[in-house]
């Protein structure tokens, strides 16, 4: 061989190729099995990994050069976000609710993305994917630690941020992301890809990260803003990788087109659960708006979920199951759970509110068929209490659906008067769900759901056995992070503050 | 026909990558929300790396596009001189 | 509303987290490493065990032998988390840069000596192999191992690990094209240098126990490797021959390998301190791989030195490690 030879110029892809793709090997000592051994079981065939495509073909050294200024940038702003005071520039200060959620609910689910994407990294017979899934694993972790930096200093000085360890393991509403992630991680590979790749980052995190993100810096947060961003634009590689991800399995086998679509099924469900949270974040935290629920759903939801679902059509694929429901539901999702989280306010380390006069109009704007019409009333009734001198609570327990563990507080997708109820027996017990499209997830795979932990009948039994001082003391809840905003020691302490800035 | 867009955070940077977007994709359309610019087609975009050098003055590097971008859809097929988002259908 | 609201003085409520403060107390602001690495990992009420292995629980801090306390006793000391991490490396990469750029125009490959340039062709552009097995090995660290910052590391050291493939991947390209890639790769397919070790590496790579992955990968056959590679035969040996060149374009490697150790390190003594079965374990472990590979490295090193050196070499690489193993608190 002629050692001393002059290069040719390599164009992007092929050197790609040589500096990733080209660096495994085929086993001969040992058997592909004993080194990839969770990658047959869930049924999925692969002939040929080196079909996989990765589009945005990064290597280490422009990893590090691009992450690196995205991260000078994002910490410049908080840093300066913490040494000026920059909480008391957001808009008001319920919109903290919707931040303590983020911590609460998101930053653990990114971390355990993060996890769950260096299983998958090492678990996959290629090393296409094998690399890209590994970058996805580091900037998972990257999001959840910018989220809890950038939090700290909203902590120093409200409620409800500071026990978010431990309430992501106990607090009731927390276990909605959290049994949706454990759910995807004790998935295997594949399935976890689809899980989060694809329906969570592809179809749903754009409408997370955002109209709301758009709406964090509308409402003065440069903080959150920023994170949310940053964030987003690794998704956009997050993203790119799902969808290569779900063509590499549909185009390496036919055999893999029914269970692929099986799980788009039951993922696109779960994550539609999943957002309910983000469309009461968005149609009633963020005191400012960029736009509702509704109008977000159009954008991100229908025109870019179309446009996936037409494209994806020429494997076979159909939209998932469910959309239809998902359609029937977006007008009133964000009311409902807002109204739950109000009635069962004592127990959320956040704090809610009834409705301002100009909170209404725009709500009866945005929502014309179903607002004025279903909701209104309910939340007139709540003012008409708190102004009699009452409070507005349900200290029943919401019965969670035992799959997306929210309470079971959803309509009938046709008829918006009557509480959607399901339940299905297995094995000699009765299990509830708040929709036809949990309970479809729960049937296909029963002996996975029932070991679901749900937190309320954890509060009936020892040692709690119903206490629920007992409770707020093991899930680290104060009384001053829960209840009612109007009355609340963050907006007391937010309104001194600002007064205090324009008197000086 | 289904819109691809891509978005970016607003700030100087983009403004030119905007701009050279908009050259290259004369249909496209540009929308500004707080924080962000969206630029979005129907069936197509590309983002060509000449004409970003040109409005820039520079040497641009395509993967410089992650720093400022924010998201995208559609199908994309990126290399040293263009990245190409579409659908299909 | 933008409004000017540096100039004012407010109390702060918490000084900390919770979590933070069950553990550092609140006398001190928790710096950022702590506040992104400590009990993060979700610990109690998991949801459903996995259906890959129902056995087991999603994080399961029984997949090894070794047995902590408290998993977040392993920190580590270069405390390490993503922002500290990219920004180190981004400038260690930009170095990288330019030493590539300089050995190009000053056209460095094209007068080295022949027989250097052998030498890193044999040697160095298979080791890319290697680092990719290192790369796979490590990600099964961070994605099964317990607590976020004994497992946080591990996804950083795995994508270094690709990083140095890769470097050697370019090393490779400017001695001798695509050629030169295929060419080791058939070495390490084939070659009778290199199948000790491929074969090592396949083995480990079907070993399950994080930690046992972790100290043999990482302290073992790394402690050996690159004092053994990079400091001895390329910062010494090709130096000596007039290949500066090639240590120019591998010293991430060597950086990157006194950088890590601190941290690998910190780890084995903070498990051999925990238990006296803990000790026992990791003692075994060690020993039978550091006997263990410094007879695969053997012939690797041939690759490079005659018979008597390459023996020295690889025997004061073992020596090098067992004194670090020691000072660990092992074999005592």
């Amino acid at each position: 061989m002629d050692i001393k030879k002059t290069p040719k110029k390599l164009n992007v892809k092929e050197k790609y190729r040589l500096m990733t793709r080209d660096l495994a090997w085929e086993p001969s000592y040992r058997d592909e099995k004993e080194i990839y051994p969770y990658v047959d079981y869930e049924g999925i065939k692969v002939h040929d990994w080196s079909k996989w495509e990765d589009p945005f073909r990064l290597t280490m050294d422009a990893y590090w050069k691009y992450q690196a200024e995205k991260e000078r940038k994002y910490y410049a702003i908080i840093d300066a976000h913490a040494q000026n005071n920059g909480h008391l520039n957001v808009t008001d200060a319920r919109y903290l609710t919707a931040i303590k959620l983020f911590l609460q609910g998101i930053s653990p689910a990114e971390y355990a993305s993060h996890r769950g994407f260096a299983r998958v990294g090492r678990e996959f017979a290629g090393v296409g994917p094998q690399v890209a899934c590994q970058m996805q694993s580091i900037d998972e972790i990257r999001h959840a630690q910018t989220q809890v930096h950038a939090m700290s200093n909203y902590n120093k000085f409200y409620n409800g941020f500071k026990d978010f360890a431990s309430q992501r393991d106990r607090i009731w509403y927390n276990s909605v992301p959290r049994s949706f992630f454990d759910d995807a991680m004790s998935a295997g590979p594949f399935e976890f890809l689809i899980a989060i790749g694809f329906s969570f980052e592809y179809v749903l995190t754009n409408l997370l990260f955002v109209p709301f993100m758009s709406g964090a810096a509308y409402n003065g947060d440069m903080a959150t803003c920023t994170f949310g961003f940053s964030a987003q634009s690794d998704e956009a590689r997050h993203m790119t990788l799902g969808l290569e991800c779900i063509k590499f399995m549909l185009e390496q086998d036919p055999d893999n087109i029914p269970i692929v679509q099986k799980w788009i099924d039951k993922w696109f469900w779960r994550g539609c659960r999943l957002l309910t949270l983000v469309a009461a974040m968005m149609d009633y935290m963020l005191p400012k708006r960029v736009m509702s629920w509704r109008e977000a759903w159009n954008i991100y939801g229908v025109e870019n979920g179309n446009a996936l679902f037409r494209d994806l059509a020429r494997y076979g694929i159909k939209p998932p199951m469910h959309w239809d429901d998902v359609e029937k539901s977006i007008d009133h999702t964000s009311h409902q759970i807002m109204l739950g989280l109000y009635q069962w306010k004592f127990g959320t380390a956040f704090h809610s509110w009834t409705p301002t006069a100009s909170d209404i109009e725009w709500l009866k704007e945005k929502y014309p068929t179903t607002f004025e019409k279903y909701y209104l009333p309910r939340w007139e009734y709540a003012i008409a209490q708190k102004e009699a001198g009452g409070e507005y609570n349900n200290f029943g327990l919401p019965k969670l659906c035992q799959v997306c563990q929210l309470p079971t507080l959803f309509t009938e997708p046709d008829d918006p008067t009557q509480l959607c109820h399901r339940e299905t027996d297995y094995e000699g017990e009765k299990y509830h769900f708040c929709s036809d499209g949990c309970q479809h997830v729960f049937e296909q795979e029963p002996e996975k759901y029932v070991q679901a932990w749900l937190p309320m009948p954890a509060l009936m039994q020892e040692p709690l056995k119903g206490d629920l001082a007992a409770w707020m003391e093991w899930v680290s809840l104060e009384p001053t992070a829960a209840g009612e905003y109007a009355s609340s020691e963050d907006k007391a302490n937010f309104e001194k503050w600002r007064k205090q800035v324009s008197t000086d | 026909m289904s819109k691809v867009f891509i978005i970016l955070q607003a700030n100087e940077e983009t403004r030119s990558i905007v701009e050279a977007i908009e050259q290259d994709n004369p249909d496209a359309e540009v929308v500004h929300e707080p924080a962000m610019v969206k630029v979005q087609a129907e069936g197509s975009l590309v983002v060509r790396r000449e004409t970003i050098e040109e409005e820039i003055g520079r040497e641009f590097d395509m993967q410089e596009l992650n720093i400022n971008l924010i998201t995208l859809s559609g199908n994309v097929d990126e290399d040293e001189d263009a990245l190409t988002l579409t659908w299909n259908s | 509303m933008q409004i000017d609201v540096q100039t004012v003085n407010i109390e702060q409520k918490n000084q900390t987290f919770t979590h933070l403060k069950k553990r550092f107390g609140d006398k001190k602001i928790p710096s950022r490493y702590q506040e992104a690495s400590y009990d993060l990992q979700a610990v109690e009420n998991l949801h459903y065990r996995p259906t890959w292995a129902p056995e087991q629980e999603l994080y399961d801090p029984n997949l090894s032998k070794i047995r902590m306390n408290d998993w977040y006793d392993l920190k580590d000391p270069r405390q390490f988390y993503y922002s500290t991490y990219t920004l180190n490396r981004a400038k260690q990469q930009e170095t990288m840069e330019s030493n590539f750029k300089t050995v190009e125009s000053l056209n460095l490959i094209e007068g080295m000596p022949d027989p250097v340039l052998a030498i890193a062709q044999n040697l160095l552009i298979p080791l890319r192999h290697a680092s990719y097995a290192a790369n796979i090995n490590n990600t099964l660290v961070c994605g099964y191992g317990y607590g976020t910052v004994f497992t946080q590391p591990c996804v950083y050291h795995a994508m270094d690990n690709l990083g140095i493939a890769q470097y050697l991947s370019r090393l490779g390209l400017m001695i001798g094209d695509v050629e030169a890639l295929e060419a080791a790769k058939q070495d390490w397919m084939d070659s009778d240098a290199w199948q000790p070790l491929r074969r090592s590496l396949e083995d480990l790579m079907c070993v399950r126990d994080p930690v046992e992955v972790f100290i043999k990968q990482n302290f073992v056959l790394d402690g050996l490797l690159y004092p053994l590679v990079y400091q001895r035969i390329v910062d010494q040996n090709l130096v000596e021959q007039g290949g500066s060149g090639i240590s120019i374009l591998t010293q991430f490697m060597t950086n990157w390998y006194l950088e890590s150790k601190r941290w690998v390190d910190s780890v084995l003594k903070t498990m051999a301190a925990e238990s006296a079965e803990n000790k026992v374990v990791l003692e075994e472990w060690v020993d039978t791989a550091a006997n263990h590979f410094t007879s695969v490295l053997l012939p690797v090193a041939g690759l490079a030195v005659e018979g008597n050196q390459a023996d020295e070499l690889v025997s004061e690489a073992h020596d090098e490690l067992l004194q670090r193993a020691k000072k660990a608190g092992l074999f005592k």
